[in-house]
């Protein structure tokens, strides 16, 4: 498998730290109250398919992804820098 | 047909005419008591335990592909009850008792093998915590006995002792630990059910949850519609997908869990053995192979096929722990579905759809736990009463904090079991 980091290129996969699905980059207000903290933290949609998760280019530049990928077929669709995805998002 | 050394014997003299089919290929019924999603090892034993501990004959376990084609037919078939924490250490104590019993019970041979485990450790720190875990073993009433590096010599003289960098101090060894022959754990479940009367229904892929008035009703399938008064899922890897036919979103994430197997050479490996200083453990089937794996790939997947970095992983730390095995060949390789829970910890729980009865999250451990869970889930789904030795494994642990069941207190989220 390998990232397409948007600062190094294409990258191999070891280079990377996989975190997890990038709704990580949805933190919820700090009073939202234990059920919407625990669908943040604990519950996934876990799609078999396309999904967005996280990667840290830890080998590389040091940049959070948010990478575009199939969980069924392990292809790599694209990727993105967080802060970017994060800035979008407000 | 029971199954005996009379009946061998007799097969073998008269042309191995007399054998029939393990279990029926029913149609589905129009209606049962209890559907039960998913006819892996737990799903299929779940069903036999319903029908012997209870008297729930009308069960209908539906499966996607066959009998035996899942997870429970490729694993690396270790039998273990060598946990540490209040919750998980008493659910595999019992499961393993289910296993030193499963032959007579299920007069099927699932060729338990207790050749012990031994768990290696690799610096003073390592061995505290294995003494640690070794006491919670026993005041459980299971097997440990720790042993120096001396002892772990004169048991398995071959490993690497004298490895500068990962020297072996010693190793925590369960001498009740051991492996089973996954496929026939499948067909003796399925067969021990079938006798008492349950349909297994294979190719039969449930695409829906009926539910009204947040009561479950049925399922719909590729075979058509199904009532039943009670659902009990047990879809491992992709429990995500059919608890969201109910509606659901569960604290698991889905990965990939390779495994391999070497071409077979005579015995060499008498036990099973675990390098404690990377993720690697092996022992050697009846057939010769040596059967080892590692730690998941880390990252999400549903392509029953892992990548290569963990691969390499697994061959160096099995070539540093034991230089023999280097020229063993490598005869195939292959990867699992792993429903992995943030604690790393399973979930037996109802849900909150009255029927809807919930069975996941045995990360990359699910094959020990097959008659336990089962056990413990059919107790769930006949009582409504959860199952003494499973009774912490709620799912609601992850909302309260409460009753986190953290094997390797590395924290509860995803990434890090």
């Amino acid at each position: 498998m390998r990232i397409p980091c948007p600062i190094c290129g294409e990258r191999d996969r070891r280079e990377f730290y996989y975190q997890g699905d990038a709704l990580a980059l949805n933190r919820p207000d700090p009073d939202a109250g234990d059920v919407v903290w625990n669908d943040y933290i604990h519950n996934r949609d876990n799609s078999a398919g396309v999904t967005r998760d996280l990667w840290h280019h830890e080998a590389g530049c040091s940049n959070w992804l948010v990478v575009t990928r199939n969980t069924v077929t392990h292809e790599v669709l694209g990727a993105e820098l967080a802060s970017m995805v994060k800035g979008e998002q407000g | 047909m029971r199954f005996s050394a009379l009946r061998i014997l007799k097969e073998g003299l008269t042309g191995n005419k007399g054998w029939s089919a393990h279990w029926r290929d029913p149609d589905p019924k129009d209606e049962y008591d209890v559907v039960i999603v998913g006819g892996g090892g737990h799903g299929l034993s779940t069903a036999f335990y319903l029908a012997k501990e209870h008297g729930i004959t009308n069960v209908a376990v539906l499966e996607r592909g066959y009998i035996g084609g899942g997870n429970v037919g490729r694993n690396t078939t270790i039998v273990r009850a060598n946990y540490g924490l209040p919750g998980n250490s008493e659910f595999y104590s019992h499961s393993l008792k289910l296993w030193e019993q499963l032959e007579d019970e299920l007069n099927y041979n699932v060729m338990h093998s207790q050749r012990g485990i031994i768990n290696l450790f690799h610096s003073d720190g390592q061995r505290d915590a294995f003494a640690r875990r070794g006491n919670a073993m026993v005041n459980q009433g299971d097997d440990a006995i720790l042993m120096n590096r001396d002892q772990v010599r004169d048991m398995i003289p071959y490993l690497n002792f004298d490895s500068l960098r990962f020297p072996i101090y010693g190793g925590l060894y369960h001498p009740r630990g051991g492996t089973a022959r996954h496929d026939a754990v499948a067909w003796g479940f399925a067969r021990g059910a079938d006798q008492r009367g349950v349909d297994l229904i294979q190719n039969c892929e449930v695409t829906g949850i009926n539910i009204e008035n947040g009561k479950v009703r049925g399922v719909e399938t590729s075979r058509g519609t199904i009532r039943a008064k009670k659902i009990a899922l047990a879809t491992a890897g992709r429990s995500s997908q059919t608890a969201a036919m109910a509606g659901m979103r569960l604290p698991i994430e889905s990965h990939v869990l390779q495994a391999f197997v070497t071409e077979g050479i005579k015995p060499v490996i008498d036990h099973v053995i675990s390098f404690g200083m990377g993720h690697f453990y092996i022992s050697q089937s009846d057939k010769g192979g040596l059967v080892f794996g590692g730690d998941i790939d880390f990252y999400a997947s549903y392509a029953s096929r892992g990548n290569l970095p963990m691969m390499e992983h697994v061959m160096e730390a099995g070539m540093s722990l034991m230089p023999m095995i280097g020229k063993a060949k490598v005869l195939r390789s292959w990867g699992g579905i792993m429903d992995m829970s943030p604690d790393g910890s399973p979930i037996i729980d109802k849900t909150d759809i009255d029927g809807l009865y919930l069975n996941c999250g045995w990360c990359y451990g699910g094959f020990k736990a097959v008659p336990g869970s089962g056990f413990s889930y059919a107790h769930l789904i006949a009582t409504d009463r959860h199952h003494e030795p499973a009774a912490r494994f709620r799912l609601d642990r992850f909302q309260t904090g409460y009753g986190l069941m953290d094997e390797e207190a590395t924290g509860s989220q995803h990434n890090l079991h």
